[in-house]
């Protein structure tokens, strides 16, 4: 690409330094060369300090997230698609149709323009491939030291399509149905098998993906589902344990239908650690009135991301709000939040 | 998955439970201590405990690492900590474990100590190769398990010459406990009845079955080594109550796939040529054991922490309200602490058995809130 800025950036060797956030020549370049370049939009391309837009009728959807994902690149992903990818999901358990993301970079001097642009060309990729563009961004640079390489926060809008979706935390019911819509626990895995000091090799990949068009299907199916969560930090078990809290019930789960890959079982069993406490990236939870679950289960399977989707459990009246299993073993447990962090066992 | 689902397999479980049942005689109680957390975790996660007949009752034995570490030890590696150019190398689950003033590493790391948590010692070792300018420690607890790997760390430091790397040595000994529970002079154990032991397994893989010949030998309790797999504690509790129903007293072994009764040659060998008994030992809940706890031996002396910076050992109390010292005894249930629960809970620990997922409140918190089987070890309630 020809440079209308006199210096090329060096993406071979290059590292981002201070005058790339401070406002001057060489962050417009970046800005021009990197974001405006991979993002490729009309709106973004304006180059103005905000995205100005039409506003379809109906509720709105905002939300937004920072992603801190360490290491950055992964086996199946990286923080850029992640960044993409999660904050889509957020907007899409509105049961609602992303519209437009924002995006905003803390780069840490000294990171590498390489790893910078395979990063933001990631997640232009998840972008387009999503249809949601990135419209406008922001881009600052910390001092050595006081950044990890990269951190990007992203904001999502979207719109509900018809008043009937309200999907939520607080309306499960007792004697909804809980379905989950893939394998559990791979996004985790993916992470730990990469991350320094803890190197294992497996064939694991995250399950990092953008989950509306999936969404879209479901709510078509069933306007009227209950609860929509997709299962990020803490897992399955953290979004049960929540949504048991915020509607006030319990939930009865049945262990051998959770879908979870051998390989992820295997990771964890030597780890000592459970699948179900594990990220989840392109994953979600619905519950619903049984009435609808067969029609929503028959949806989920027809999304080449809901394949392996199943009803894993059903709403119980209980005053605890636990959440309760049946093991593949024959007992019942509590199934309960991850406390802390998830770590492996010492012996 | 193979190897795994052959020892879960519910209908198996359902027929043990049949035939331990059928065995457990009514006109006798069988109090069997699982000595390992490893043990508690599992029998609590798979719910074996709520398909044991009321004659068969588990005791928890005090097999948690970082359970058994007294404040003492944790105030010495949070002073190392807190040494300028010190980088302490940690096990994750210690890091939450209060000290002194509900103290704790985390809180140290917060406030500016270099605390890096670690899976295994290879990991500190390495850390001290690539930062020749940090002194590098390595907090070495554990059982018997883990001993044989911070051994080999000291001895590869040794050889390569590494002067930055030493090891805070708490590794402790199982026998010793076990005695305590007994009623060793001087323990702080000895206040329960038990009739037979559920032995360590990953334990047992280093040490072998035979350092446990003496507790059938001399004290009159059989012992069987059982591995970790829901469907091994129950056929452990089974061989357990046909020993006692047929006044048998032996050290059987019932996890053979691991398990040889000399244990493992080279690894014993290890420990005996970087470590050496210390005389004495506090440990939590049991008291100071003499000959119960390892540390490193003059010839390595340069890498041992505790020579290097002479940091004194002082006792510290626990907590007034814990319990834990009661639990880890076999004495309590944790539901007989007035803390369990209410003060203190995972998210707020104020116990170290609340904060290890090996220890016995971790345990009961996250699987057992529902039982309905919380018998007092003393059979009354």
């Amino acid at each position: 690409m020809a440079s209308s800025w006199g210096r090329r950036l060096d993406w071979d060797t290059g590292r981002v330094d201070m005058t790339h956030g401070a406002g001057g020549r060489a962050m417009a370049q970046l800005v021009d060369e990197l974001f405006v370049a991979a993002f490729d939009n009309p709106l973004l391309a304006k180059k103005n300090d905000q995205a100005v837009f039409e506003v379809p009728a109906g509720r709105m959807v905002l939300t937004t997230d920072g992603y801190v994902v360490s290491p950055l690149f992964f086996p199946g992903g990286d923080i850029g698609s992640l960044a993409v990818h999660g904050t889509i999901n957020d907007v899409a358990m509105a049961g609602a149709r992303p519209l437009y993301l924002s995006a905003s970079f803390i780069l840490e001097e000294g990171f590498p323009l390489r790893d910078l642009r395979r990063i933001v060309e990631s997640m232009a990729r998840a972008s387009r491939e999503a249809g949601v563009p990135i419209v406008t961004g922001d881009t600052k640079v910390v001092e050595k030291g006081k950044g990890d390489g990269v951190f990007i926060s992203t904001t999502g809008v979207g719109v509900v399509p018809a008043p009937v979706v309200t999907p939520s935390g607080e309306r499960a019911r007792p004697g909804d149905v809980v379905l989950v819509s893939g394998t559990m626990g791979d996004h985790g895995v993916a992470i730990l098998s990469s991350r320094e000091g803890l190197a294992f090799e497996t064939s694991v990949r995250s399950d990092s993906a953008a989950l509306h068009r999936l969404v879209a299907r479901m709510v078509e199916a069933v306007p009227d589902i209950h609860v929509l969560r997709d299962p990020t930090r803490g897992g399955l078990s953290a979004t049960l344990n929540e949504i048991a809290q915020q509607s006030r019930v319990g939930m009865l789960i049945d262990e051998p239908r959770i879908p979870v890959l051998r390989e992820v079982t295997a990771a964890c069993e030597l780890l000592g650690l459970d699948p179900l406490q594990l990220a989840n990236e392109g994953k979600l939870v619905a519950i619903t009135d049984r009435r609808h679950a067969d029609r929503l289960l028959e949806a989920m399977r027809a999304d080449p991301l809901g394949t392996d989707a199943t009803i894993i459990g059903t709403i119980t009246e209980d005053e605890h709000h636990f959440v309760q299993m049946e093991t593949a073993f024959g007992g019942r447990r509590i199934l309960d939040w991850l406390v802390g962090e998830a770590l492996p066992r010492i012996c | 998955m193979k190897y795994i689902d052959e020892f879960r397999d519910g209908d198996v479980a359902r027929r043990l439970a049949a035939q331990i049942a059928k065995e457990a005689r009514g006109a006798r109680r069988y109090r069997l201590m699982e000595f390992c957390g490893g043990h508690t975790h599992a029998l609590w996660r798979y719910g074996i405990v709520e398909m044991l007949p009321p004659e068969v009752e588990m005791i928890h034995g005090p097999g948690c690492p970082v359970c058994v570490l007294p404040i003492g030890r944790l105030e010495q590696a949070i002073a190392l900590a807190r040494t300028p150019g010190v980088t302490l190398c940690t096990f994750g689950d210690m890091v939450r474990v209060p000290a002194r003033d509900r103290r704790s590493l985390l809180k140290a790391k917060a406030e500016g100590a270099d605390i890096r948590i670690v899976y295994g010692s290879a990991d500190a070792l390495r850390l001290a190769r690539e930062s020749p300018a940090r002194e590098v420690v390595f907090f070495a607890i554990g059982f018997e398990t883990t001993t044989p790997a911070t051994a080999v760390v000291v001895k590869q430091a040794a050889e390569e010459g590494i002067k930055n790397f030493s090891v805070l040595a708490s590794h402790v000994l199982t026998p010793s406990a076990m005695l305590a529970i007994l009623g060793a002079p001087g323990a702080a154990g000895g206040g329960i009845q038990v009739d037979g032991f559920v032995g360590p397994g990953h334990v047992s893989t280093i040490i072998g079955s035979q350092p446990y010949e003496r507790f059938a030998r001399d004290y009159g309790k059989p012992v069987v080594v059982a591995g970790f797999e829901p469907l091994d504690l129950m056929q452990s509790i089974l061989m357990l109550v046909r020993q006692l129903n047929e006044g048998r007293c032996e050290v059987e072994n019932e996890y053979k796939r691991a398990v040889v009764r000399g244990g493992n040659a080279r690894a014993i060998a290890l420990v005996e040529e970087v470590f050496e008994l210390r005389p004495s030992f506090e440990w939590r809940g049991l008291g100071s054991l003499p000959d119960s706890a390892l540390r490193v031996r003059e010839r390595y002396a340069a890498w041992d922490a505790e020579r290097r910076w002479s940091i004194p050992y002082e006792a510290v109390a626990d907590h007034p309200a814990c319990a834990c010292g009661e639990i880890l005894r076999g004495e309590k249930r944790p539901t007989d602490c007035k803390i369990f629960g209410t003060a203190c809970t995972p998210e707020s620990p104020v116990g170290s058995c609340m904060v290890s997922p090996e220890g016995s409140c971790a345990a009961y918190y996250a699987y057992g809130r529902l039982s309905k089987r919380r018998p007092r070890p003393d059979g009354e309630g």
